[in-house]
């Protein structure tokens, strides 16, 4: 028996579920082309809408990539919750619960393969429809420089906090509660304040949105764009809240997972 | 632990309880290094969730499970990389090729040398045509056998099977008991089966626990039960059992 077999923590079963869902993935060329599909749409549609309000409002010809920063943007975090909702739900609609967990695979070790797939999922959804908005509008979001780079993470982050949760809800509710790992992200758009300034809130719904991670990271992305200015007290706040958020979508996946064991959930879930 | 010092499965109490309803109601039993055993019991005997409970996917209401000699409600990693599992109600995901499912538990199983450890199985349970074809493509017998691959992959000590052969037709179903049997006698393994086909049982286990509404009512060898209750075969048997307990709950 070799050593790996009783470690705590495997690289190689993390390895073992990554190739699964790029096995799946590599499976079915329709569901990969439809991870590029949306997001290029988005890309485009909105591309279209930033030319025409770029000659017609003040704000965007200030900076006319806003919106297209913010669509792809926003894609990241909603990419990322649909990149381990998504995996998660294959596990479901095959019924293979049962058969990975009388193997050694810890749940913890299924979580870490979760997100590692949906960084994957994201990367072939969003850098294409990022690359093809350069020669399509004269616009590339990598012109952000570094802040790209803590913007896309702390989206991401909060996808798998938001992707953990629904998770979380499918363990305890089964097939019943899918249409959440569609939707949910949806629900925290509005508060996001994705593509205006959180003043623009209700008074009320700006205390919503200060306590959302995202909408730290676009206020800040406006501020790089609109005044070029890195605001690190928007950073830091993303980041102080993506842990919290990150933190309670692993315990409470953790604890769904107990409490499937205990409904005998782990071998019934499934279509 | 030396083998053969202490039972492979030691079962105390165990119970477990779905809201009102008692589905296994404080069982007691012991598998001993090397056999065949059997769950036999009709539908909604317990048979499942014992063995659902056994490999730790279930927890119990209340009881002590000893698996391999480990504590299998707090040690259940210390088990799990030496035992395995077969059920036709779990599937392998359709749409990965056999070899790709195969290839995926391999590398759960931490199992060394795995494009051979692979092959050699696709030899054994003759699998290898179809080792590249889509798993949901596969035929009930086929689905089994490649089933049969995955719990065999890492060279259990301990074999679970829910109902091993059900949807089968008769040959392909007496190839399995013929394997499981040729496996057991060569790996020295430990089999437990969850079954209602009287035929495999009889077959393969030299020790039967009669399993109704949750409880163990009778147990012995094939043949000590059918000479205990003056029958021909284990299924008449079973029906004597079924039937007393259905006279029971009417009473």
């Amino acid at each position: 028996m070799s050593a790996t077999q009783h470690a705590s923590f495997s690289p190689g079963r993390v390895g073992a579920m990554l190739l699964r869902y790029l096995y799946l993935m590599r499976s079915s060329w329709p569901r990969t082309l439809e991870l590029l599909y949306w997001p290029v749409v988005q890309m485009v549609m909105w591309g279209f809408t930033s030319q025409f309000l770029m000659t017609n409002s003040s704000y965007l010809a200030r900076a006319g990539g806003v919106l297209l920063a913010g669509v792809l943007l926003w894609d990241v975090m909603f990419r990322g919750q649909l990149g381990v909702s998504v995996s998660f739900l294959e596990e479901l609609w095959s019924r293979n619960l049962g058969h990975l967990f009388v193997s050694p695979l810890r749940p913890y070790e299924w979580i870490i393969a979760l997100l590692s797939m949906s960084l994957v999922r994201v990367v072939i959804g969003v850098v294409p429809a990022a690359v093809l908005a350069i020669p399509f509008y004269h616009y590339s979001i990598f012109t952000l420089g570094l802040p790209l780079l803590a913007f896309f993470s702390l989206l991401l982050v909060m996808g798998w906090a938001l992707g953990l949760m629904i998770g979380a809800l499918l363990l305890r509710h089964g097939l019943g509660a899918e249409s959440l790992a569609w939707l949910a992200a949806f629900l925290l758009a509005p508060p996001s304040a994705v593509y205006y300034p959180v003043a623009t809130l209700p008074h009320w719904l700006q205390y919503v949105a200060w306590a959302l991670p995202t909408a730290h990271v676009f206020e800040g992305m406006r501020a790089v764009m609109l005044e070029g200015v890195f605001r690190l007290d928007h950073f830091l706040a993303a980041l102080a809240l993506d842990a919290l958020y990150l933190a309670f979508g692993g315990v409470i996946f953790l604890v769904a997972f107990r409490s499937a064991r205990h409904r005998g959930a782990l071998l019934q879930m499934g279509e | 632990m030396m083998r053969g010092m202490s039972p492979v499965i030691e079962v105390r109490g165990l119970t477990k309880r779905f809201d009102a309803t008692l589905a296994v109601a404080g069982i007691d039993f012991a598998v001993p290094e090397g056999v065949t055993a059997a769950l036999l019991g009709g539908n909604g005997a317990g048979k499942t969730t014992t063995l659902a409970m056994l490999l730790g996917l279930l927890l119990p209401t209340a009881g002590e499970i000893r698996v391999l000699g480990e504590d299998m409600l707090r040690h259940r990693y210390r088990v799990l990389p030496r035992l395995n599992f077969s059920s036709p109600y779990v599937d392998l995901p359709h749409r990965l090729t056999v070899r790709q499912n195969l290839t995926i538990y391999g590398h759960l199983y931490g199992i060394a040398r795995l494009g051979e450890r692979i092959e050699a199985l696709a030899q054994d349970l003759q699998i290898r045509s179809f080792l590249d074809t889509a798993t949901g493509k596969l035929s009930a017998g086929q689905k089994t056998r490649v089933a049969l691959a995955k719990a065999l992959l890492n060279e259990p000590e301990l074999l679970l099977l829910d109902e091993p052969t059900a949807s089968l037709d008769p040959d392909t179903a007496d190839w399995v008991r013929g394997y499981l049997e040729a496996y057991r006698a060569r790996h020295g393994a430990t089999i437990l089966l969850a079954s209602h086909n009287m035929g495999e049982v009889e077959r393969l286990a030299s020790q039967v626990m009669m399993m109704r509404q949750g409880r163990i009512v009778d147990r012995g060898s094939p043949g000590e039960l059918i000479e205990r209750y003056g029958r021909d075969t284990l299924e008449e048997v079973f029906l004597d059992i079924a039937r007393s307990g259905e006279r029971l709950a009417a009473q």
